[in-house]
C-alpha cells in the first residue's frame, strides 16, 4: 500500500483501519491482524502499527487482551459514532472543495440528488 | 517504541564529534549520533554523502580520522565485530562459491550464524542451495548477501544500498525480509537513496550531506512537523 497523504504513517493507518470498521468489513468485536502480521502486509516499521493500534486503543475503539491480540470495541454506539464522523469528514471536505469551485449550496443539492439517481438507476 | 525489554537508555551507538578524510578530501565531518536498541535509523543522503564511509567505520573496515565510535559501550575492534553484521555495497563473496560453500563461509566465520535461519531466508527468496555464486542475477546476490546478512544473530545490523538496482519484485522480498527479521533486541542501520520505497520501514531518518547531518529526527515526528513524507523532505534537502 502506499502513504501519499502528508500525514503521519501511524495516523493514515489508524483512518485506514476506521474505515473498515465503518464499512462494516471489520465488526465490532473482531480480532485485528497482529502488529506483526499488518506490519508484513503493509510493509511498514512494525514500532508504527503499533503505535496506531495504541493510539485506536486509546480513541476507545480498539481493546487489547493480554496475550489474545487486538479487538474492534463492541461498544455499537462508539461505532455508530465513528461512522458518522468519518462521514462529516467527507462532507465537509466535499464541500469545501464545490465552493471552491465557485458552487453554491442549492447548485451542490441539486447536484448531488442528480448523481444519487443516476447511481441508483444502475 | 514503549515496548517490553530494559536498556532502552543506553543506546546501541554512540558516535561523537566524528569526522574521516581520505587525504585532503573531507568524507565524514563532525558526525555525532547515537541509536537505540531496537530502532530502524534511516541514513538518507545521495552519492558520495559519506553514507558508506560511516557504514565502513562502524562495520570496522575504516578508522576514523578524529571523533569516538563506541558500539554497545565497545570502541570498534573484535568484539564489536562479533555483534555487528555488514551487508557491503557490493559483492562480498567468491566467484567459485555455490551458495551453500557460501553458507559454510558464514558459518566457520561467525559463531552467531543460525543456519536454520538461513534455510527459511533461502526458501523464502526461492534461491537453491546447489547454485553457483557466478549464475546469480544482480537481484538474486542481494537476496543471497541480505539472507546470510539476515541469519546472523547480531545487535547491530548495517545495511548498505540493500535495495539498490534490483526489481521491484526482489525489492518486496527484501523488504518483507527486513521486516520479518527486524526485533526489538536489536538494531538496523540501513543506507539508502531510494527514499519512497524504503521511508515505511524507519523508525529515525538522518539526511547525510556532503559529510554533515543536515537534519534528523523520529520519522513520524519529521512528517508531522513538515507535513511531508521523508521522500518530499529528501527533495527538498537534495533538490537543489
Amino acid at each position: 500500500m502506499e502513504f501519499n497523504d502528508n500525514l503521519p504513517i501511524y495516523i493514515q493507518i489508524m483512518n485506514l483501519i476506521k474505515s473498515s470498521i465503518a464499512s462494516g468489513e471489520i465488526r465490532g468485536g473482531d480480532k485485528l491482524p497482529s502488529v506483526r502480521e499488518l506490519s508484513k502486509k503493509l510493509k511498514v516499521n512494525p514500532n508504527t502499527i503499533q503505535r496506531s493500534y495504541q493510539e485506536l486503543e486509546r480513541e476507545n475503539i480498539v481493546f487489547t487482551q493480554r496475550g489474545m491480540g487486538t479487538f474492534v470495541t463492541e461498544d455499537q454506539q462508539m461505532i455508530k459514532d465513528l461512522r458518522s464522523n468519518m462521514a462529516k469528514d467527507v462532507v465537509h471536505s466535499f464541500l469545501m472543495k464545490m465552493k471552491k469551485l465557485g458552487f453554491d449550496s442549492n447548485e451542490i443539492m441539486d447536484i448531488v440528488s442528480e448523481w444519487i439517481e443516476k447511481e441508483e438507476i444502475k | 517504541m514503549d515496548r517490553k525489554g530494559g536498556n532502552k537508555m543506553k543506546p546501541i551507538v554512540e558516535i561523537k564529534d566524528l569526522s574521516k578524510n581520505y587525504f585532503n578530501k573531507k568524507a565524514l565531518d563532525n558526525i555525532n549520533l547515537s541509536i537505540q536498541s531496537g530502532k530502524v535509523v534511516g541514513v538518507l543522503g545521495p552519492n558520495g554523502s559519506g553514507k558508506t564511509t560511516l557504514i565502513k567505520i562502524l562495520a570496522g573496515l575504516l578508522r576514523q580520522s578524529k571523533g569516538e565510535v563506541l558500539i554497545d559501550g565497545h570502541e570498534v575492534g573484535v568484539y564489536t565485530k562479533s555483534i555487528v553484521s555488514y551487508l557491503p555495497d557490493r559483492n562480498f563473496l567468491y566467484n567459485w562459491m555455490s551458495i551453500q560453500d557460501a553458507c559454510d563461509f558464514y558459518k566457520d566465520f561467525y559463531g552467531d550464524f543460525d543456519e536454520n535461519r538461513f534455510k527459511n531466508l533461502l526458501d523464502f527468496m526461492k534461491l537453491e542451495r546447489t547454485m553457483k555464486v557466478t549464475s546469480l542475477s544482480k537481484g538474486m546476490h542481494e537476496k543471497l548477501n541480505l539472507s546470510l546478512v539476515l541469519s546472523r544473530d547480531a545487535k547491530l545490523y548495517v545495511l548498505d544500498e540493500p535495495i539498490a538496482g534490483v526489481d521491484p519484485v526482489a525489492r518486496d522480498q527484501i523488504l518483507d525480509a527486513i521486516i520479518n527479521n527486524y526485533n526489538e533486541n536489536s538494531s538496523m542501520l540501513i543506507t539508502t537513496h531510494l527514499v519512497r520505497d524504503m521511508e515505511n520501514l524507519f523508525d529515525d531518518v538522518v539526511f547525510l550531506k556532503d559529510g554533515s547531518i543536515v537534519l534528523e529526527g523520529n520519522a513520524e515526528a519529521l512528517r508531522e512537523e513538515k507535513g511531508k513524507q521523508i521522500d518530499d523532505i529528501y527533495k527538498e534537502i537534495f533538490g537543489e
